[in-house]
């Protein structure tokens, strides 16, 4: 079985954001990118499934920011048996012109499965992982949490909310978005990321970046004011510990 | 093209989902700026017998289709997209939920429709528009369609449910829409959630846990200032993804909704997908680093610090 895992670059979510100077779009320019949780979460699962049945893992990553190729080195230190990044210096892309990239660079390549994160917090218009199988004519599943190989196909299931899950048989070829591994994402240790540095063992293909997804414009952007609405508690620790006590007593439970 | 509003509902074994009468009720008031009416989507093997629980809707269009057995990732937006092509709708809203992401996306592509996510609103007085949450909720984007037709995946909270659920004619109509589909996901069953150690949705007070608590270690600090309110600790996705704790104390879109008195939530951002979860909390107070976390914009009090910090002074007070 051959597994091609979609890896995404996506702003740190820790991090605090700025707007650009026309306030249509992130201030780019010192902005920290980490890989999406949910693509580590995929990349986790396709592990997981070479771990069972020996299928061979490659991940993909477009060129859209300068964390790029840490995040491939990692995924490579973890298992990965390949890693190529598509284009170079391809600046923020849309989901749909991500999501046209990776299925032209899938499309050649005719693996079994293909893995990426259920979301990403950036998929204004529309989810890599339903437009990638789209884009294929694949089947797709969204929200998986767990997989299984079976006889013709894998078995996957999918929450739905509340906690309730649906079982699923998918033909392969098939597209899954992942939403968490069955696992919590593995550890690596950082020598072993530098040594897969050192080793270079990134393919490299040029692609160029299609035109923004028509009819769609974002006019604004804003950060929502902080503590809109919530009565906002000044002070150390130790004045904040009074104050949340105070609001534990008016609500009966201190 | 007509002036119409398409909202595609969802049901799962045999019951609408509340964010499907949410959706008519948005729908209702965007149907009303374009002069049109609001058309329903009831898709599914019984689809049939669903027809008259939506009365909010001018139209319910069925397809009671034996191969759409529960939720079909497959066959779905293939109905959806070829109802869309039949009843040329100018707006179609499609639930953002897990069974909305594997439709909406299909949809759009298969119409050649713009989509826009993530909305929280939708606007139709003067020209199609929305407001859409990023990055977690730490960006409100305006958005707006250039031309005259779109699909829009919608939050839940974007309008009352209740508005959605009466004032339409209700009129029902069977469609066939002769979708050739290719079997290629077969649905194997429900399963229902496991009863866990705690129920989360039965506590007065809830300690929460996010990802700002950092390690599995320090959650026995959370547990213990849970223990000493009465309460329970319970966690965001993030938490739970990690292994840190189990499913049942997951709160949220994909986790179990909660009531409490109190919602102390530590180191938790505020994720739409969260707030889904938690927003009817009676006194919300949240604590985080970032002072632009969203998680602020639901609370009724927020400190801005460091949780470690906070909690031994908190379990100091509360014991004594």
């Amino acid at each position: 079985m051959k597994i091609a895992v979609l890896l995404r670059p996506v702003p740190d979510p820790v991090e605090e954001l700025e707007l650009s100077d026309d306030g249509t779009d992130l201030d780019r320019d010192f902005l920290g990118y980490v890989l999406n949780e949910f693509d580590d979460h995929a990349l986790e699962e396709a592990l997981l499934l070479k771990d069972e049945t020996g299928a061979e893992v490659s991940v993909w990553a477009l060129g859209t920011a300068d964390e790029v190729d840490q995040i491939l080195y990692t995924a490579l230190a973890k298992g990965a048996d390949r890693a190529c990044k598509l284009g170079d210096d391809l600046g923020a892309l849309d989901s749909r012109a991500q999501a046209t990239l990776f299925a032209d660079a899938l499309g050649d390549e005719a693996p079994d499965l293909i893995l990426t994160g259920v979301q990403a917090a950036d998929e204004l218009v529309g989810q890599v992982a339903v437009l990638v199988a789209s884009a294929l004519d694949l089947p797709h599943v969204e929200v998986v949490v767990g997989t299984e190989p079976v006889d013709g196909g894998i078995r996957v299931t999918k929450e739905f909310w509340g906690g309730i899950t649906g079982d699923y048989q998918v033909a392969l070829p098939a597209v899954l978005g992942i939403q968490a591994a069955r696992e919590a994402p593995r550890y690596v240790a950082v020598s072993r990321v530098r040594q897969a540095q050192q080793e270079g063992n990134l393919e490299e293909r040029d692609v160029t970046a299609p035109e923004p997804a028509p009819g769609v414009k974002v006019v604004e952007m804003r950060i929502p004011e902080a503590g809109e609405g919530a009565e906002m508690i000044e002070g150390d620790e130790a004045a904040a510990a009074d104050a949340i006590v105070e609001i534990l007593r008016r609500a009966g439970v201190a | 093209m007509s002036d119409n509003v398409l909202v595609i509902t969802e049901h799962l074994e045999g019951e609408p989902t509340e964010i499907s009468f949410e959706l008519i009720a948005l729908g209702r008031r965007l149907a009303a700026d374009l002069g049109g009416q609001v058309e329903v989507l009831v898709a599914g093997d019984g689809a049939a017998a669903m027809a008259d629980r939506f009365g909010g809707a001018d139209t319910v269009l069925v397809v009671d289709d034996a191969r759409l057995d529960g939720f079909d990732p497959e066959g779905h937006p293939r109905v959806a997209a070829a109802v869309v092509e039949a009843r040329n709708p100018k707006v179609v809203l499609v639930p953002y939920t897990s069974e909305g992401m594997d439709v909406a996306s299909e949809l759009a592509a298969r119409t050649d429709l713009p989509l826009v996510s993530y909305c929280k609103d939708v606007r139709a007085a003067d020209g199609l528009a929305a407001t859409c949450q990023l990055y977690a909720g730490k960006i409100e984007a305006d958005v707006e369609v250039e031309g005259d037709r779109a699909v829009f995946a919608v939050l839940s909270g974007a309008a009352p449910a209740a508005d959605g659920m009466s004032g339409g004619a209700g009129a029902v109509e069977t469609v066939d829409v002769g979708v050739d589909l290719p079997g290629r996901v077969q649905a194997l069953g429900f399963t229902q959630p496991e009863a866990g150690d705690v129920d989360i949705t039965a506590q007065d007070v809830l300690v929460v846990v996010g990802r700002g608590i950092e390690s599995e270690d320090n959650i026995a600090e959370a547990e213990e200032l849970a223990e000493a309110l009465g309460g329970a600790v319970a966690a965001s996705r993030p938490v739970v993804d990690q292994g840190w704790l189990p499913k049942t104390r997951q709160v949220g879109k994909s986790g179990l909704t909660v009531k409490p008195k109190v919602y102390l939530a530590l180191g938790v951002s505020g994720a739409p997908e969260h707030v889904e979860g938690m927003r009817d909390a009676a006194t919300i107070i949240a604590v985080n680093t970032d002072p632009q976390a969203p998680i602020f914009g639901v609370a009724h009090y927020g400190w801005v610090g460091d949780l470690f910090d906070l909690v031994p002074e908190l379990l100091e007070r509360v014991e004594s």
